[in-house]
């Protein structure tokens, strides 16, 4: 008994009023009409969307520090972890004047990752060093239909100033798409 | 003038027939969101405007599947069967009166397809044959699934059809005829209508027709967990669209008679004061349609409380075991029918008492009171502290 709500099946004879089946198909019916007026379940996906909590793990994002410089470093163990083998990079040096853009003297000229290959498991999460890669709680990959649109690169991994990525911001209360893939409601 | 009257009969006739589709198309649309609501659900809402067009997207969506004719088939019987299926589901809805009449200049034509003075025996042929469609269906498939289903719906229907019968037969008894209309015009007054006169015969009535309908808790000929899809497992496209299509007139046809054996058809109460009202402010031919009209509402309005009763109960209920139907069919309901009509007709021979059956049904509940308290109550489950 794990759950505690096993019942002792009893083989006792059933009475009259049982076996005449219409108090017990009385008492059902009154159980599923009070379920016709209750309030539904149901989330009307492509236009509600529910807050999917702080652990969701949804669109990858190579994060910068508080001075707006990128903190990859490009030491490659996130593409080590990754069991699908999705991430790639091409490692540079940083030259005079970069300072502001990258935070160490390595950073990734090239970051992919196979939208196609990654199975959003976190793994590349938990793997780096630097905190520099996160999956997102807020914004899940777009559906797409394209080989193309299938490599994801710096251009739409690297944190936007404009748009920083808080892990535990209290105004997320649902975790969109991409805007013109869900439907307008109405 | 000979005419005249056959254009509105026409006109009557085909109404009859387009609002049958029409409600049996709509019914595949009320059953989905009935099955929601009574689920927790919201249902179809995505074609159209609360999703109103869906029953023509299942139908659109049936039309472009492949036809498929299994090869070992018999190729004639196979398509046969969905066309008499649903020859048959059509043709009962002719003899049900759905209104008083239409006056027209001096005409009184009556709301309803044919006014055959043997309007019950009609609608018994006709569902005894409905029958045919699934056993030629299930049979032709070559499929031993199907065949099974079959049989399951061709021995249900015979075991039901006795009972239903013998239901019907203790309201033959107080009225003395077999027209529906005469049967309706019968139960003029409210507490007049058969289901209060023969509350047993009701419900024997309304399980027996779940019975016929092949619908939940009698739905065996087509029990998935059983027989695969029973005795349409082998069809596809509008033959299998026929099948659903027609079990849903099927539905609708049933409602239509229960509301009218039992509870007085086109009939409201003050009814008559109505009538006179309306005839005397709007002169006798306005007024008369319009009264004629409001009854055919209200006689619609039972059919769709009775349909949602279909739905309501299909949702509850979970299919009955073979063994446990043929006992509730022939052990039970036979057996209580009989007694209906012994104690019926005792009632009538008793100075035109027509409400004798309510002893059945006190005695019933009386003994089954004691019994429940005599029972020996179950012991509570104890719960082990864990």
């Amino acid at each position: 008994m794990l759950t505690n709500r096993s019942k002792q099946v009893s083989n006792k004879e059933m009475t009259l009023a049982e076996r005449m089946y219409l108090p017990a198909v009385l008492g059902g019916l009154a159980i599923t009409i009070r379920h016709f007026f209750m309030k539904k379940a149901t989330i009307q996906y492509p236009e509600v969307k529910r807050y999917l909590g702080p652990v969701f793990r949804g669109h990858h994002v190579l994060k910068r520090d508080e001075q707006g410089r990128e903190r990859c470093t490009a030491c490659g163990l996130c593409a080590v972890a990754c069991p699908a083998e999705a991430i790639s990079m091409v490692a540079a040096e940083r030259k005079k004047g970069e300072e502001t853009l990258y935070r160490e003297e390595k950073y990734a000229a090239v970051y992919e990752i196979n939208m196609l290959r990654c199975i959003f498991c976190g793994l590349c999460e938990e793997a780096c060093p630097k905190q520099a890669v996160y999956l997102r709680h807020d914004r899940m990959v777009p559906v797409f239909t394209e080989r193309d649109q299938v490599i994801y690169g710096k251009d739409r991994l690297v944190e936007k100033l404009d748009d920083r990525y808080i892990r535990n911001n209290p105004d997320a209360q649902a975790t969109p798409t991409e805007p013109t893939l869900s439907r307008s409601v109405g | 003038m000979e005419l005249t009257i056959l254009v509105i009969k026409s006109l009557v006739i085909l109404a009859v027939f387009g609002i049958t589709l029409l409600i049996a198309t709509y019914s595949t649309y009320a059953e989905r969101k009935v099955a929601a609501f009574l689920q927790d659900r919201i249902g179809p809402n995505r074609a159209g405007p609360f999703g109103l067009l869906q029953p023509i997207a299942d139908a659109g969506k049936m039309f472009f599947k492949e036809d498929f004719i299994p090869a070992q088939a018999n190729k004639w019987l196979f398509i046969l069967g969905p066309c008499l299926a649903m020859l048959t589901a059509l043709m009962s809805s002719a003899v049900i009166p759905f209104g008083d009449s239409i006056r027209y200049a001096s005409f009184d034509v009556p709301v309803q397809g044919i006014d055959v003075n043997v309007g019950v025996l009609y609608v018994f042929g006709v569902v005894s044959l409905g029958v045919y469609g699934v056993m030629i269906g299930g049979w032709a498939s070559n499929n031993k699934f199907s065949l099974l289903g079959a049989i399951r719906a061709a021995s249900q229907n015979i075991s039901y059809e006795v009972a239903l019968g013998l239901s019907i037969i203790a309201i033959l008894m107080m009225t003395g005829s077999l027209s529906l209309r005469h049967i309706v015009n019968e139960q003029n007054g409210f507490l007049q209508w058969n289901v209060f006169t023969q509350p047993l015969g009701f419900v024997i009535f309304l399980t027996c027709a779940f019975a016929e309908c092949n619908r939940t808790p009698f739905d065996l000929p087509e029990c998935e967990t059983e027989l695969v899809g029973g005795y349409h497992t082998e069809y596809s496209s509008m033959k299998l669209g026929f099948y659903l299509f027609a079990e849903y007139i099927n539905m609708f046809t049933s409602s239509a008679i229960i509301s009218t054996l039992y509870f007085g058809g086109f009939q409201y109460p003050f009814m008559h004061q109505v009538h006179d009202a309306l005839v005397n402010s709007l002169g006798s031919t306005v007024g008369h349609n319009i009264a004629t009209g409001i009854g055919t509402a209200v006689l619609f309005g039972k059919i769709f409380f009775f349909i949602f009763f279909f739905m309501w109960v299909r949702w509850t209920i979970p299919r009955f075991r073979f063994d446990q139907l043929m006992n509730l069919g022939w052990k039970t309901l036979i057996p209580l029918s009989i007694l209906n009509v012994v104690l019926t007709g005792a009632g009538l021979l008793f100075d035109k008492f027509k409400y004798a059956t309510w002893l059945i049904v006190i005695v019933m509940i009386v003994l089954a009171a004691t019994n429940a308290i005599k029972a020996p109550r179950r012991k509570p489950v104890a719960v082990p502290q864990v």
